[in-house]
């Protein structure tokens, strides 16, 4: 039966009712329309569903829509603002970290939260933090750099 | 204005794919639109007694249940293979069906018995768990050689000895005598494991009938999107083509798992014509281990005999290649033409000869996989090669020296005949491995193994010096080989009246970035900003005709499509730009998008000329208006792109685990249009290598299931496993494309894997090891650390 659920996804208020069943990825999709967070595995592998859920990466085919009732939620199309790219999105596109796309919003939604977690990472500490999600285009050789670039223009934004 | 040929530009197509705007298959939602779910087999082998629907049909939300009955009543034929090879006596290949829904036998773990199709997947998946099938279990055959034995059950009962073809190529007898009189010969059994290519976007496509029109629109997640309408109109569903419409909208990676033609596209367009609704299916990953085409799957005898200076005297090779249940599309070419053809290598190996068996197997159709038929051919080649070097206690480096046709450039020298049918358009191979060795720095690395070898610790490196058929290729030549379909390509170029254009293009891009690197040379070619360049592919309905993205051919034949439209662009244009300017043609040169009279400072732009052609008022007589062309091009030759790729990796004693400690490889893929793709398709691709050499294998049990069918139990490479990879290249341009580019979609694959087991047999050699299966794990390597260990102390 349908589960009331009400959600912030990418500063919007969302009041919605969910089969108990709805995984959050097709909430998101389905119900949002917000299909740039992806499907690639439904079973928390491939990391192409990752969002932020309350400040952390989450793989959203592993979440029951329910149990995110009261959650905020930011996915992809939330990351960019007032048209400005954030810097990762704008590392991805200097370094070209992205090939045929579809990875891609998950592998920055990790990237958030790497990022948050450790603002200067070294080479090793990004590619340990992939871990989670699966690029089978770019053998993750650009997306380092690319997450490496958007960790400088941290650091300049930090150091004003 | 300089040249943005050659330039590192950034993607056009980035910002969408990195805001979620990206257009995926499975992101389109029709009005009216149902699920589909598809029941599929557990059993690898058995027979369908019965199957009941009743509850299915019974399920709250569910529209309609189809089985392989009602396929067979409305006499649907099955999807057709596309290249057709003959047994060795001349006999045409067997083609068994492969129906859209099976209603005699299962052949596979995954073989599709009935769709139920509902207002929602969920309840589309709860009707599928509700058919009932009535299966009488047979024995399954899984592993090639196994499938040739005499009292092997039958895939296709009228299939004898499971057999779809034997085929040779080369000179048997010559061989037969090079390798008799060789002076050493080399050997080497091995199995090119299975692959399962796991593009991260699932496959899925939705059938979409509308009854006004009484039109089909297929959107599909594939890679050649006309092809996909011939077959399915022409040979599968029987339906008119100008009546059918087929949308590859943005697809996440292909791999050559998106080349066939899949029973899930004719199916869900008949679905669809039978309940007047569109229909979508969306594979889960765990359909995709099962139902996309794996890859590889040969099982290998090799044999080279040197003369006693290390010169190549002959190689001979006898395998099996497995091609699962069903004939996929191009499953048919890849052990034989992309395979047989390239076993010349660099080298002047002067006798050749492949002996090959295909048969039928209950396991995964097996087709194209990036790099198709040429991993294997390298692989073989590539080991063999460190294997003699060590035999014959040579550098592997010089033995390669040694035995490297010579540079030839295709226009003032010849391209080269090989032994095995192909001739190479242009090649010039020492320098790759030369600037590679630097790149290593070789003898500071022997020195630093010779060292960490007193210290008990086990470095190694390895070679693999490679070329590849891309370009994918001339039609007649490919239509004597089998082939049941041109490989010519298609380009629009339609100059909008006020000088903006539009390209259509029959190739399709999963990744490769074709609308930066095609509008760079449509731009740089006209002299206009590439802003005012869009290029435009996967719709059959806005782009005439194309075969398609696959062999590393979109530029090489896609892109000299492009340049013969934009030739008639330019020669019409002149002819408007002499009128106005009140000149002749002979007195104009083009350049930086203006004709201008030579010697003099009068010029009309590129946007003049096009206004001029659609408000033909003051125009040259007899010259029609618009300004729109559409080129074949059928290439003349396939390209060859080459390169030499070494890795080093270091061996953990105690525990058999690899690391790769540095990856190097310099390409030589002809021309570059923009060099950031070009390494990203190579880095792309030394990953895939690697994860064969590493990490990837598709394992099935006795019974035939498919045992590693999910991420858990299918390893590919992660971030954490991979270097940096350091690139560099050579230029070797094609001598017969106009751009003279040769592609690069498949190099990395292609060499990487060799390399990287040469390089963890060098590390071990200290143990005697000469060989061991891939992928290398960790178990893998530490029993062979231990078995040779053992035998050595004997």
């Amino acid at each position: 039966m349908g589960v009331p659920i009400s959600v912030t996804v990418n500063g919007q208020h969302r009041e919605s009712e969910v089969d108990s069943r709805t995984l959050l990825v097709q909430f998101i999709r389905e119900e949002l329309r917000l299909t740039g967070t992806h499907v690639g595995c439904d079973t928390s592998s491939c990391g192409a569903c990752t969002i932020i859920m309350d400040g952390k990466a989450v793989k959203s085919c592993t979440v029951l829509a329910a149990s995110a009732n009261g959650s905020d939620i930011t996915t992809i199309e939330g990351l960019a603002q007032n048209g400005e790219l954030h810097p990762l999105q704008e590392g991805f596109k200097e370094e070209h970290g992205l090939q045929c796309g579809f990875c891609t919003p998950g592998m920055i939604m990790t990237a958030v939260q790497l990022l948050e977690d450790n603002p200067q990472p070294s080479e090793a500490e990004i590619r340990h933090g992939l871990e989670g999600n699966y690029c089978r285009c770019t053998g993750y050789h650009n997306i380092v750099k690319a997450i490496y670039h958007a960790s400088r223009k941290y650091k300049e934004v930090s150091h004003g | 204005m300089a040249s943005i040929i050659g330039k590192s530009v950034k993607r056009v197509e980035d910002k969408r794919f990195l805001t979620g705007k990206g257009n995926f298959t499975d992101d389109i939602v029709l009005p009216g639109m149902t699920y589909a779910s598809i029941v599929r087999s557990h059993h690898a082998h058995a027979k369908i007694n019965s199957v009941d629907i009743s509850q299915a049909t019974a399920v709250d939300g569910v529209v309609a249940v189809f089985t392989g009955t009602d396929i067979a009543n409305a006499e649907i034929g099955g999807v057709p293979c596309g290249w057709q090879v003959d047994f060795k006596n001349g006999d045409t290949m067997k083609e068994p069906p492969h129906p859209l829904l099976v209603a005699d036998k299962v052949r596979f773990v995954g073989d599709a018995v009935a769709v139920v199709i509902a207002e929602t997947a969920a309840a589309a998946q709860d009707g599928a768990e509700l058919v009932s099938v009535d299966y009488e279990m047979l024995e399954a055959v899984v592993q090639g050689p196994d499938a040739l034995a005499a009292d092997a059950p039958l895939v296709h009962d009228d299939v004898p000895h499971n057999t779809c073809y034997d085929w040779e190529l080369g000179d048997k007898t010559a061989t037969d005598e090079a390798i008799e009189n060789a002076e050493h010969v080399t050997k080497l059994e091995f199995v090119n494991q299975r692959l399962i290519p796991n593009a991260i976007e699932p496959r899925a496509a939705i059938g979409h009938y509308e009854e006004a029109s009484e039109k089909y629109t297929l959107y599909t997640t594939s890679q050649n999107p006309h092809l996909i309408r011939l077959l399915l109109s022409a040979f599968v569903l029987g339906l008119p083509e100008h009546k059918v419409r087929v949308i590859s909208p943005d697809v996440g990676g292909g791999f050559g798992s998106k080349i066939p033609h899949y029973i899930e596209e004719a199916l869900m367009v008949w679905c669809s014509g039978q309940i007047k609704r569109p229909v979508k299916w969306t594979a889960e990953r765990n359909e995709s281990f099962m139902t996309d085409t794996h890859g590889r799957d040969h099982v290998t005898k090799a044999e080279m005999g040197f003369d006693a200076d290390g010169k190549i005297e002959g190689l001979r090779v006898k395998t099996v290649a497995n091609l699962g249940a069903y004939l996929s599309t191009f499953s048919t070419c890849v052990p034989t033409y992309l395979h047989g053809t390239l076993l010349q290598g660099l080298y002047t190996t002067p006798a050749i000869h492949i002996d090959l068996t295909a048969v039928f197997t209950n396991t995964t159709p097996v087709d194209a996989l990036r790099g198709a038929g040429r991993p294997e051919a390298t692989y073989l080649l590539e080991r063999l090669l460190d294997n003699a070097a060590r035999e014959m206690n040579v550098d592997p480096a010089e033995l390669r020296f040694k035995n490297f046709i010579p540079p030839f450039d295709g226009v003032d020298q010849p391209g080269y005949q090989t032994q095995v049918a192909l001739q190479y358009d242009s090649g010039n191979y020492q320098p790759v491995l030369e600037k590679a060795l630097d790149m290593v720095d070789y003898q500071e690395f022997r020195t630093r193994q010779a060292e960490a070898r007193e210290e008990g610790r086990l470095l190694g490196i390895g070679f693999s010096t490679y070329i590849e058929a891309c370009g994918i290729a001339p039609s007649a030549v490919v239509g004597s080989l089998g082939a049941r379909a041109g490989l010519y390509e298609s380009a629009q170029v339609r100059v909008q009246p006020t000088g903006k254009v539009s390209v259509y293009v029959g190739s399709h891009s999963h990744g490769q970035g074709h609308e930066t690197t095609f509008a760079q040379v449509v731009a740089d070619k006209l002299g206009i900003a590439m802003e005012d360049v869009e290029i435009v592919h996967g719709d059959s309905e806005s782009v005439a005709f194309g075969m398609g993205t696959y062999g590393s051919r979109s530029l090489a034949v896609g892109g000299s499509a492009i340049m013969k439209s934009i030739d008639k662009v330019l020669e019409k244009g002149a002819k408007i730009a002499a009128h106005k300017l009140e000149v002749a043609e002979t007195d104009l040169e083009f350049a930086n998008g203006q004709w201008t009279v030579k010697g003099s400072d009068q010029s009309i732009g590129f946007g003049d000329v096009a206004l001029t052609a659609y408000v033909p008022h003051d125009y040259p007589e007899g010259l029609e208006p618009g300004m729109d062309f559409s080129s074949f091009y059928d290439p003349a030759n396939f390209t060859y792109p080459f390169g030499a790729h070494i890795a080093v990796v270091e061996v953990d004693p105690e525990t058999g685990k690899v690391k790769l400690e540095r990856f190097v490889a310099c390409d030589d893929v002809g021309n570059v249009i923009n060099p950031m793709i070009v390494d990203g398709q190579l880095h792309g691709g030394i990953a895939h290598g690697i994860g064969q050499a590493l990490y990837e294998g598709a394992i099935y049990d006795e019974s035939g299931q498919l045992v590693s069918a999910s991420f858990m139990d299918y390893t590919m490479p992660r971030a954490d496993d991979l270097p940096m990879f350091e690139l560099d290249r050579t230029v070797t341009p094609c001598p017969h494309n106009p751009l003279g580019v040769k592609g690069a979609g498949e190099a990395g694959t292609i060499a990487a894997t060799p390399a990287v087991v040469n390089a963890v047999i060098d590390a071990l050699s200290p143990f005697g090891v000469s060989d061991i299966t891939m992928p290398l794990t960790p178990e893998r390597v530490w029993k062979a650390m231990q078995t040779q260990t053992k035998e050595a102390a004997i």
